[in-house]
């Protein structure tokens, strides 16, 4: 287990105020907020963010982890265990008064905070329902047409032998329920933390969002694809077969059709109890000229057609 | 291998208040606030009876939204909730750009 700086997380010295603490969290909550950053790993950076502020913003937790860290050259990465009796004279209030899930935090801090988060929770709460917990699940497109089964692997925190928190990992394999659509949550019944003297366990909340799809893009429960099309199957009109997310579609292209035109296929989006619609959005695509018979095409096309695509420019 | 579990959909089986509270560890008080200052649920879902408020995956998003929002940037709630209004209107954008084909930068 790697030994954390959680100073050096929030980018402030080991003599740092309260205050001090507070400002650097808020800069770089700010900065990672996962909604807002650019930043690629804004989420994982806002874990750790989390981390260090629920330690070093608690003067209980942030005592005793300067108490460890004192004088036994403990460096971030060096690997590390807490020796016997580390915590004592000190008494914590549980995970953390930021109200960030455990299950986000690391085995670090699990191993030094999990014990008391166990303890404390239980003498609080002689009987008590477990934790709901809160993640998210990737799904493809084609999940939501048809229901799908997918693995799913959370690090949940559990309470082991010894009564301590630790974090293990937690395989679920979850039915999709058919016509769930981005921003969505899903409820797992009694997967979430375990109950304490008998009480049930908490449950698990997933909210839903797509894996990028290389040929539809998706808004809420309206899919859009693009229908690329010859251009004389725009111009005269014509039927043509297109795959669509739970299968293949016949498609008839009105004629005199330009690039851009959408097609709606009412009903054909993601399958809810109002189903979304699928757009088909043209894309008039031209035929090389290569050949010198190709070429002869365009060129008799140039002469009998008189056509001027730039007319409304005033050119 | 563990068995299969059945997900099911928020909009399926909405929460109440008291679950709602539960599962993002707030006091319903909390929430019942921001419901009558404006914050959270439409206008025309309000009843006057908090037990009979139902929420949805919105409604839940939002919440834990507002919660993060005045926790860790200790804001007022009016504050949280424009903020909120504002990620949401990105989020919607967001997705008509990509739908779009359109790059945001």
């Amino acid at each position: 287990m790697e030994f954390k700086d959680y100073y050096k997380t929030l980018g402030v010295s080991r003599d740092a105020t309260a205050e001090e603490i507070k400002k650097a969290y808020r800069r770089l909550a700010r900065k990672y907020h996962p909604d807002v950053s650019k930043e690629t790993d804004a989420e994982q950076k806002m874990k750790e963010v989390n981390e260090a502020n629920a330690v070093l913003s608690d003067p209980e937790k942030r005592a005793a982890y300067d108490q460890l860290g004192q004088g036994r050259g403990f460096q971030p990465g060096s690997d590390f265990q807490p020796p016997p009796g580390w915590d004592a004279g000190f008494e914590f209030r549980g995970q953390g008064s930021n109200g960030a899930q455990a299950a986000d935090f690391s085995d670090f801090f699990a191993e030094l905070f999990g014990k008391q988060m166990g303890a404390g929770a239980r003498q609080a709460h002689q009987r008590m329902r477990g934790e709901d917990h809160h993640a998210k699940i990737m799904l493809d497109l084609e999940d939501t047409y048809h229901g799908a089964t997918r693995s799913l692997t959370l690090r949940m925190p559990k309470l082991d032998s010894q009564g301590r928190t630790v974090l293990a990992d937690h395989m679920l394999n979850v039915r999709i329920p058919k016509g769930v659509h981005g921003g969505q949550v899903i409820r797992l019944a009694g997967q979430g933390g375990p109950g304490h003297s008998g009480e049930a366990a908490g449950d698990l909340f997933l909210e839903v969002h797509f894996k990028p799809h290389t040929r539809y893009r998706i808004e809420n429960k309206d899919i859009y694809a693009t229908l690329p099309v010859a251009p004389w199957e725009a111009a005269l009109g014509a039927t043509v077969k297109i795959p669509v997310p739970d299968g293949q579609v016949e498609v008839r292209v009105p004629e005199n059709s330009q690039s851009g035109r959408k097609l709606r296929l009412k009903g054909r989006g993601i399958p809810a109890a109002t189903p979304g619609d699928l757009y088909l959005v043209l894309e008039v695509v031209l035929p090389p000229a290569t050949t010198p018979k190709e070429r002869e095409f365009y060129q008799t096309m140039a002469q009998e057609l008189a056509f001027n695509p730039r007319q409304n420019l005033g050119v | 291998m563990s068995h299969e579990i059945d997900a099911i959909l928020l909009e399926d089986a909405m929460l109440n208040l008291d679950e709602l509270a539960r599962s993002c560890q707030i006091n319903r008080e909390w929430i019942i606030e921001r419901v009558q200052w404006g914050l959270l649920l439409d206008e025309d879902s309000i009843t006057s009876d908090p037990a009979t408020w139902i929420f949805d995956s919105r409604s839940f998003m939002r919440v834990k939204r507002i919660i993060a929002i005045e926790r860790d940037f200790e804001s007022n709630p009016e504050l949280a909730g424009l903020v909120a209004d504002l990620l949401e209107e990105i989020e919607v954008l967001r997705a008509r750009l990509k739908a779009s084909e359109l790059n945001e930068d």
